[in-house]
């Protein structure tokens, strides 16, 4: 499956992967909307880890063997047979945060605003390339096949 | 008097109604314009502190911000310009000398722009390059008046004795710089530009068969890979000059002078030098690279000789070595010099040549434009009969395929880009190469910074660029009926001038436009 | 005359027709035939300028050097003729024999000599043709077109059949006839801007325009040729005398520094011939003739054609017998050998070389 890799040495640290995250899961996905005009308000479902002048993205790395698929009681996280990605259904997520508790890389939060639900990555469901890949400046995140 | 208030060159605008409040702005700017005010939720600029390098500008995720010039504060006449007042207020602050990056940019005649190309029409067919080969091959180096050769029974077999025709025992044929186009680029030092920029030139200069310049900041271990296609420089600092160094390189290159600053050595301040710079110039840590103003061991033309033929002497003649001088008053003579001392190529500077840090004075008023620097120094060697003897390299401000051909046609037999591959790599002529701040990653040593240059997308803008010039040269070449370069070389038939003076075309050797053959 | 001095400061671009004859074993024949071959492609000229070749026709003074000189002026004459005189034993002075032709007119006074240079000179061929220089751009108004031995040229402003006629050339035999009509792009017409060009017993006439001028005449100046005229000619003619007389190369060789073959097949040859070629167009690669060109160049000993790199002007090379004949087009040879052994097209960059007394022609073989 085509998976996201990090080049943590070209990262500026701008965040502009998180910018666009935000946007892609928002519901105009319209930036200055997604801003000013949508309630609840987006969250990026990635984050950018910083400590001094190394910083990096980091995303959900949809684990062959993943944890959060053992831990969900509701089976809400399933994964994706076709693109192998790890998904989560808010439908059928009760807010119980194991995925949380069991993920080794600490890429799953829970919503701040709205329903109480977890939120991660979902490689931008339907897009030809997440869009943090797309919309890197530098090139510091790509997405290849394994 | 009071105390004056900051100046302020630029103004950030922001639009407010595209502003989100993201904060890219915030993150990006090495010079703390942007803050964010979590009370308000807004990103607030304070102007006084932009640089006019545009990098948040070309990031915002919603175009809200635009730099522009300041209004002038100043109340103008011809004679007292914005920049006059504000040079002399900031000299009036501080008692410095005022310092600056890049070239000139004072308004002197861009002589590039008042000369003009032929082309073929019914009396000789152009050519036409998407169908017809066209070369841009270009050796440079010694060579030769005339072959020595034999012809054994249908055989071409050049003999490898050529010694007997030259004046001094000169490198073999063989160790001529081979440029698959006419362009390399200038000399640039690891420590003044970033290990990221060097590693974009130098993969691009191998992608693209041509060199790239080590200038005088040594040659960073990592690097040696790419030895030929890298000139190395021993500048009058000798930093990271050695053994492997010089052999690991394809050509030697005396550092005389630079166009930007002519006169004076190059300058690194201590807090540029860390860890690699300090390996690789081999000076210690935190100590400024003062390159001396002369070179000490050369304080005239028969103690360059000894230099160059001490650089053969331990290259066993295995490579050319060349020397780079400035375009001042008396180039030309110089240039002949030079040529006579035994360098195998002459590189000449001109006026709008860059710098990581010059003195602005200097930087703005001495030297003279390369475009006059090349017609006379290939006139001179021309009369003298020596221009065979050495390669001619101009530098100094190039910006397109033009500039390069009109260079070549006055006689260069190519031409050094380093303004044009920073511009390529993300620089916006900030001119403030010297605060080692540059947000493009170019120009600093700062880790937060040299990181925003990836060197793939790097090499792959400068080979772009490399790519992009050579095709316009073969369109341009091949309109003028001629497929390959050294026939266009020193061919100022092909040029006419607009708007200049007789003592102007006479320099250039050049007829006024209307003028037939 | 009258526009002499602006042919001379200006280059002109020309459309030509040339043609060459040689007979490899020095049988002689007159100027009528070429007079016909050249005739045939009137069209190929507009009356601006014709001229000729012929190597062999002065065997009683085989051993003098030829000068055909124009002048303009007496006051002229006597100042060359004094120059000479100083320098120069002159055997004999006589004006060339011309008969009066309608369309021929304004010619200027036509004279030559045949001199040998006072004193011993270590290289007497050098001092001759420093005297030339010396008198084409230091004597106003006199201009010497033919210097070679037991050779000379006759040119003028006319239809190249007309300058035939009015210089008599049925009355000369000669192994090696060349000729030339031009068709120049702008109207002005000199007697000395005519073809062929000759220096020493170099002639040259060439069909084409130089683009690579500049660089060529700037790189002749390197060795001290100083172009008097702003001809391609006179630069092809410098560029043959450089290569083959002081430099010591073939005929095949100064062919590929002329018309270079390209770096995409020199990277196809075998090591040691990619060797030479590399290094030939690196050493000599200012003398690479850029443009579209036909040339034929003759001296005592040969007849050389030769096309540009990438053949933009006609040449068409035949041979019957001992006799190799090239001209721009095919009729002018079948006009004067309706049965040749064999017509060729010379490829661009292949030489086509004529030696006397030696084999026979042959033009290189390809390495394409």
């Amino acid at each position: 499956m085509k998976r996201i890799y990090i080049k943590e040495e070209y990262c500026m640290g701008c965040r502009i992967c998180e910018i666009r995250c935000l946007v892609q899961h928002s519901k105009t996905k319209n930036i200055i909307k997604a801003y000013k005009g949508e309630y609840p308000k987006p969250e990026p479902k990635m984050l950018v880890e910083e400590k001094g002048h190394l910083s990096f993205a980091l995303q959900c790395r949809h684990c062959e063997d993943a944890p959060c698929l053992e831990a969900c009681i509701t089976g809400a996280m399933r994964r994706d047979k076709r693109t192998g990605a790890v998904l989560c259904d808010e439908e059928k997520c009760v807010g119980c945060w194991m995925c949380i508790m069991v993920c080794p890389f600490g890429v799953i939060s829970r919503t701040k605003e709205g329903r109480k639900v977890a939120s991660k990555c979902d490689l931008c469901n339907g897009e030809d390339e997440p869009v943090c890949v797309k919309n890197c400046p530098n090139g510091a995140i790509v997405c290849r096949d394994e | 008097m009071a105390k004056r208030p900051v100046l302020q060159d630029f103004v950030v605008e922001r639009d407010e109604s595209r502003c989100v409040a993201c904060q890219a702005c915030v993150r990006m700017c090495s010079n703390d314009v942007h803050s964010y005010d979590p009370e308000t939720n807004k990103v607030e600029s304070d102007s006084a502190k932009c640089v006019g390098c545009h990098f948040c500008e070309s990031f915002c995720p919603t175009k809200a911000i635009n730099i522009k010039r300041s209004a002038s504060q100043f109340r103008e006449n011809a004679n007292w310009q914005y920049r006059d007042i504000a040079n002399l207020v900031k000299q009036a602050e501080t008692g410095g000398v005022l310092l600056t990056g890049m070239g000139c940019d004072r308004p002197y005649p861009v002589y590039w722009d008042h000369i003009l190309l032929n082309a073929s029409q019914v009396t000789n067919p152009s050519i036409d390059p998407l169908r017809e080969p066209m070369e841009l091959r270009t050796y440079i180096g010694r060579r030769p008046d005339r072959i020595q050769w034999t012809v054994d029974s249908g055989q071409w077999t050049a003999n490898k004795k050529q010694s007997s025709s030259i004046q001094h025992p000169a490198s073999s044929i063989q160790s001529l710089l081979k440029l698959e186009i006419p362009i390399m680029f200038s000399a640039m030092s690891y420590g003044s530009i970033s290990y990221n920029t060097c590693v974009s030139l130098a993969r691009a200069a191998r992608e693209i068969g041509t060199f790239w310049n080590t200038g005088e900041g040594g040659l960073h271990p990592d690097l040696y890979e790419f030895g030929k296609n890298t000139i190395v420089q021993v500048a009058s600092g000798r930093f990271g000059v050695h053994k492997d160094y010089l052999e690991t390189a394809s050509a030697i290159e005396i550092k005389i002078g630079q166009g930007a600053k002519p006169g004076i050595g190059g300058h690194l301040p201590g807090e540029k030098v860390t860890g690699d710079i300090s390996r690789t110039r081999m000076i210690p840590e935190g100590t400024d690279a003062l390159s001396p103003a002369p070179h000490h061991d050369i304080y005239s033309i028969e103690d360059l000789k000894q230099l160059i033929f001490a650089l053969k002497e331990a290259t066993r003649y295995s490579k050319p070595v060349g020397v780079k001088i400035a375009a001042v008053h008396n180039v030309a003579p110089i240039a002949s010099g030079v040529v006579r001392a035994g360098a195998d190529y002459v590189a000449i500077d001109g006026l709008r040549g860059g710098t990581g840090a010059a003195p602005l004075t200097i930087r703005d008023n001495v030297g003279i434009p390369i475009e006059l620097a090349i017609a006379a120094v290939d006139t001179r060697l021309r009369e003298e009969g020596i221009r065979n003897q050495a390669s001619l390299i101009a530098a100094g401000g190039f910006r397109n395929s033009a500039d390069v051909i009109k260079a070549i046609a006055l006689g260069a037999d190519t031409v050094y880009i380093a303004t044009s591959a920073l511009v390529a790599l993300g620089c916006n002529l900030c001119q403030k190469c010297y605060t080692g701040k540059c947000n493009w990653g170019i120009a600093t040593q700062d880790p937060y910074l040299t990181k925003r240059l990836n060197p793939e997308i790097g090499t792959q803008r400068l080979v772009n660029l490399l790519r992009a010039w050579s095709l316009e040269i073969k369109e341009m070449l091949g309109g003028m009926g001629i497929n390959a370069i050294e026939s266009l070389r020193g061919n100022r038939e092909h040029l006419r001038g607009v708007g200049l003076s007789d003592t102007e075309l006479r320099i250039l050797g050049i007829k006024a436009a209307g003028e037939s053959w | 005359m009258e526009k002499l001095v602006a042919d001379k400061d200006y280059r002109v671009a020309s459309g030509c027709a040339v043609v060459g004859i040689m007979n490899q074993d020095g049988k002689k024949i007159d100027g009528s035939a070429v007079i016909s071959s050249i005739s045939v492609m009137r069209e190929r000229s507009n009356g601006l300028g014709g001229g000729f070749a012929a190597y062999g026709i002065y065997p009683e003074y085989a051993g003098l050097y030829a000068f055909h000189v124009m002048y303009k002026t007496e006051q002229a004459k006597g100042c060359a003729e004094n120059y000479l005189n100083k320098e120069y034993t002159i055997e004999k002075t006589e004006p060339i024999p011309t008969r009066k032709i309608m369309g021929i007119d304004s010619k200027p006074m036509l004279w030559r000599y045949f001199l040998c240079p006072r004193g011993g000179n270590s290289n007497e061929e050098d001092y001759v043709a420093r005297t030339v220089m010396h008198i084409n751009s230091g004597i106003n108004d006199a201009f010497v077109f033919s210097s070679g031995k037991n050779m000379g040229i006759f040119k003028g402003v006319g239809f190249p059949e007309d300058i035939g006629h009015f210089y008599r050339l049925d009355e000369y035999s000669a192994y090696t006839w060349i000729a030339h009509g031009r068709f120049p792009t702008n109207s002005v017409g000199w007697w000395g801007g005519a073809h062929p060009f000759g220096l020493l017993d170099w002639s040259v006439v060439h069909n084409g325009e130089i683009s690579s001028y500049g660089i060529n005449r700037s790189y002749l100046l390197n060795f001290g040729y100083r172009c008097a005229l702003s001809t391609d000619t006179e630069v092809i003619a410098y560029l043959f005398d450089l290569l083959s007389r002081k430099h010591g190369l073939s005929f095949e060789v100064v062919a590929k520094i002329l018309a270079a073959p390209f770096w995409s097949d020199i990277e196809r040859m075998p090591p040691e011939e990619k060797d030479f070629f590399t290094s030939l167009r690196i050493i000599y690669g200012s003398a690479l003739l850029n443009g579209p060109f036909s040339v034929i160049v003759g001296n005592s000993g040969h007849m050389v054609g030769l096309n540009d790199r990438i053949k933009l002007r006609p040449l068409v090379a035949a041979t019957s017998g001992e006799t190799l004949y090239l001209a721009s087009e095919e009729a002018a040879i079948r006009d004067i050998c309706p049965g040749p052994d064999r017509v060729w097209m010379p490829r661009a960059g292949e030489p086509v070389i004529g030696k006397l007394n030696d084999r026979r022609a042959s033009s290189v073989v390809s390495r394409t």
